[in-house]
């Protein structure tokens, strides 16, 4: 097992270094940069303009800039944002915090509705409810989250008045039924996606497990039905969805670009948003790297769960 | 109506201190809001003015907060390093400047006890000398008082070698500064230069105090936490949320009323005009409320919403180092072929006004008297056919063997402006003009391809002058175009030595008859010449919840915020 462990992390490190290398190359020559934002304005010289290049350190050739930013970063220095001044990880923690929040209730909400959509549907296939239930996933899919937003905030808060149209908390008014009700609406339109993938996922572990000897062979032994679904199929099925989870962490803490936008939400996905409009190269670089730590991390923790739940694939070929 | 200036003038050299010179503002914001384009309108203002004929007394101690909805998000806090516009709106709160500029034009002493002139004194030796008294009686926020040498170390600051200063035009000329006293001081200035007036009423004065420990002012701590003298102190910031701003009881002019400020980011523009409607903000300055929704937005119950005077203009900007646009008959069949109007009144919704000069319509120095262009396709025909422009087989006039046809390009996603495109692309084929498309994002457009010149056509929407002064040397004059190496953003690269002889005479005579006498001339020389081809100028809507008081649009103001000092809620 701590093999296995060492060779992964091998391979995530140098995996972390192949990233890190195409999102620098990629950030960094696509046209435009960080300069547009004081180029706009129309007050500054060019010796201005190229002054503060040189303090940004951007007029050095490329794999300078690189070589010194991978240092930095190895030594625990993530950089300063161009746009903010403040230290990138100080940055990224302090968008954190919100991203968690929502993401947290609403895959929690997504999961427990998707897995009992899904298994409802899986278990009376074919029947009324897993037919609408199939539809509703298609259009869940199919609908721009942007617009499904926006006709969330038309309908519930100019129209009706229930909701806020966005923010995490009235200012001013920072309590927890303040920011329940601030929660509704972005979770709502996050949930919607994710119900419908979390309940395909669960419907066709489901069938998966529900057809084979096993649960016909307890079903001829006379083991009630419900007891077979719960303990046997179930049970069983769970399995591949251990793996999705896993792969789910990274998004949890990476947020919702669009949704967080719509909601005026402060989390990481408009943070990722903002900064790359404005060309911030640390801010940006900084996210990538968070975030593929977390994907790497999630898999590997999927990997070692999936070990733990079924102790077959613990131990083979490993 | 209440003034933020008021305040700071009384009680010392009120009345003989006020220098009338209206003077509007460049705003910053038109050329990032460039993919909003559309969402900003025309000039006529006065609902502002309306409310307040029976506005209650302002509260005796600061009560209540007001939430102030913005589309871009303030990031930087020291104001003398690179910011955007949007950024004015918390430096305004925090610091002070020498003097203040007003809605109508008149510059009003705030960290000065008056405004140095010839008259006065205070400005000798043909603009070379400078002497400025400054108020007694002002503290920062950390209860040090505030004396000269801040204001010395400010200057020296902004062009200190290792500082990321926002820009040093007009400072770089600053030599010898001496303090002559704890609230006196005086520089020299290598040439006689007139905007500087100007250039001061938006130099923020930072503590020396603070500032001078930090082993470097780019990375103090400070930056992140301002220190100042304003009328609100720094409080808290939730990075992409919001910032609070909180009352300075110890403020030098009249109020602050309110105990708190809420700066509220909200990037999509619909979503913050939602929250508007809703009641989440307050107020939306800046880029505004969106055209579209205009008609709706001035029927709400309960909200002011008004078009505001902005000092920005909208233009196709040629670049003249193009083999088709350096011909002048070219830029005048161009301008005489677009219609404007029909840009104006089905695209934006009605609400700009058509403009001739680069100068906005409220400043001192406009030239109400140039050609009024009218749309005119046969006059357009016939400029070309007599320029010796012939009609090719493809419809495309040719010269010399070069085609009539170039690329006008904007920010990819201004819907607005894309319509605009395509209306002038139909006229211009109807002259044999072929004119393609080439649009881009934001960080791409601001980039070398527009400092560097490296477009055919831009269109834009920016502003022609240095701060709020009619000089606009550095956007016209022939040394200031950086794709030769000149310092300034002429990137229409136009070299015209008139135009110099002129903008020369403009910065070095502070006689503000003869000085619009100058930029009078230059208008029609610019009229004339083309080097940019003006359509309209801009004013955005803004609005704000009925009971607010003091809210006062300000061409001569970067931010609408200018005055928040002196807002409170009527109860």
């Amino acid at each position: 097992m701590s093999s296995f462990l060492l060779q992964r992390l091998m391979q995530a490190l140098l995996l972390l270094l192949i990233v890190s290398m195409i999102g620098f190359a990629i950030l960094h020559l696509a046209p435009g940069g960080p300069m547009s934002q004081f180029a706009a304005g129309g007050d500054m010289t060019q010796a201005d303009l190229d002054r503060i290049a040189e303090q940004l350190g951007l007029n050095r050739p490329l794999p300078v800039q690189y070589a010194e930013w991978l240092w930095r970063m190895l030594s625990g220095d993530w950089g300063n944002s161009y746009r903010d001044q403040q230290p990138v990880l100080h940055i990224i923690a302090g968008h954190l915090g919100p991203t968690l929040e929502l993401m947290l209730t609403s895959t929690l909400l997504a999961m427990l509705l998707g897995a009992w959509i899904g298994i409802i549907g899986a278990v009376n296939r074919y029947s009324l409810f897993d037919g609408i239930a199939t539809i509703g996933t298609m259009i869940a899919l199919s609908i721009p989250t942007f617009w499904f937003g926006l006709v969330v905030i038309y309908v519930f808060s100019v129209g009706l008045g229930w909701l806020p149209s966005g923010n995490r908390f009235t200012i001013g008014d920072g309590s927890f039924l303040n920011r329940l009700h601030h929660l509704i609406g972005p979770c709502i339109v996050l949930a919607l996606v994710s119900t419908a993938v979390w309940s395909r996922y669960m419907r066709s572990s489901m069938l998966d497990v529900i057809n084979q000897d096993f649960v016909r062979t307890a079903r001829a032994k006379g083991v009630p039905e419900r007891r077979i679904l719960m303990t046997h199929v179930l049970r069983n099925a769970l399995l591949p969805m251990i793996t999705i989870t896993g792969l789910h962490v990274p998004s949890l803490l990476s947020g919702a670009l669009v949704t967080e936008t719509v909601f005026t939400w402060p989390g990481m996905g408009r943070l990722f948003l903002d900064s790359i409009s404005y060309r911030d190269y640390p801010v940006v670089m900084g996210i990538l790297m968070f975030t593929a730590v977390m994907v790497l991390l999630g898999s590997l923790l999927a990997d070692l769960l999936y070990g733990v739940a079924d102790p077959r694939i613990a131990r083979s070929g490993r | 109506m209440t003034k933020h200036s008021d305040g700071k003038s009384c009680g010392k050299s009120r009345g003989n201190s006020t220098l009338a010179l209206p003077m509007p503002a460049i705003h910053r914001r038109d050329m990032l809001a460039l993919g909003a384009g559309g969402l900003l309108a025309a000039s006529g203002f006065g609902g502002a003015r309306a409310q307040t004929k029976a506005a209650p007394p302002p509260p005796a101690k600061p009560t209540g907060q007001v939430v102030v909805g913005l589309s871009q998000e303030p990031t930087a806090f020291n104001p003398l390093m690179p910011g955007i516009e949007v950024d004015e709106t918390v430096w305004m709160q925090i610091f002070n400047t020498m003097w203040l500029a007003q809605p109508d034009g008149s510059l009003v002493p705030d960290l000065a006890v008056e405004i140095p002139s010839e008259a006065n004194g205070g400005i000798s030796e043909g603009g070379l000398a400078w002497k400025v008294k400054l108020r007694e009686g002002v503290t920062w926020h950390d209860g040090a008082p505030f004396t000269a040498e801040d204001v010395k170390y400010t200057l020296e600051l902004i062009n200190a070698p290792g500082f990321k200063a926002r820009t040093r035009v007009g400072h770089s000329l600053v030599k010898d500064i001496k303090v002559t006293g704890p609230l006196e001081i005086s520089w020299r200035m290598e040439k006689a230069y007139a905007p500087y007036l100007a250039l001061l009423s938006n130099t923020f004065i930072v503590p020396k105090h603070l500032l001078e420990k930090a082993a470097d002012p780019n990375t103090a701590p400070y930056n992140a936490a301002p220190v100042g003298t304003g009328p609100f102190k720094w409080g808290t910031r939730t990075p992409g949320d919001n910032i609070q701003l909180v009352a300075n009881e110890k403020y030098h002019g009249k109020g602050p009323y309110l105990e708190r400020a809420v700066l509220k980011y909200v990037p999509d523009q619909t979503a913050l005009y939602a929250q508007f409607r809703t009641g989440q903000v307050d107020l939306i300055i800046g880029t505004g409320i969106p055209a579209n929704f205009y008609a709706e937005a001035v029927k709400l119950p309960g909200r002011k919403v008004m078009k505001i005077p902005s000092a920005s203009l909208e233009i196709l900007m040629p670049n003249l180092e193009n083999p088709v646009l350096k011909d002048k008959a070219v830029r005048k069949a161009l301008y005489a072929s677009i219609n404007k109007q029909a840009i104006i009144d089905i695209i934006y919704y009605g609400l700009h006004t058509p403009t001739e000069s680069f100068a906005p319509q409220e400043s001192w120095a406009y030239n109400p008297n140039l050609p009024k262009q009218s749309y005119d396709l046969a006059l357009a025909n016939k400029i070309l056919d007599d320029a010796g422009w012939k009609r090719s087989g493809s419809g495309t006039r040719m010269k010399d063997g070069v085609p009539l046809t170039f690329a006008v390009s904007t920010t990819t996603g201004a819907a607005l402006r894309e319509q605009a495109q395509q209306l002038m692309m139909q006229d211009w084929q109807q002259i044999g003009v072929k004119m393609t498309i080439n649009n881009m994002p934001a960080a791409v457009i601001w980039g070398d391809f527009y400092t560097r010149s490296k477009f055919d056509s831009l269109l834009v929407g920016t502003a022609f002058r240095t701060v709020i002064d009619p000089d606009p040397a550095h956007r016209f004059g022939s040394d200031a175009i950086p794709a030769k190496n000149g310092n300034g953003a002429n990137q229409m690269q136009w070299q015209n030595a008139e135009a110099d002889a002129l903008m020369k005479d403009g910065q070095t005579t502070f006689d503000q008859a003869k000085r619009k006498a100058i930029y009078v001339k230059l208008q029609e020389l610019v009229r004339e010449e083309l080097p940019i081809l003006p359509i309209y100028q801009y004013a955005p809507v803004e609005g704000y919840k009925e009971g607010l008081i003091g809210f006062e649009p300000n061409v001569n103001a970067r931010q609408n915020t200018w005055n928040m000092g002196v807002w409170y809620w009527a109860r």
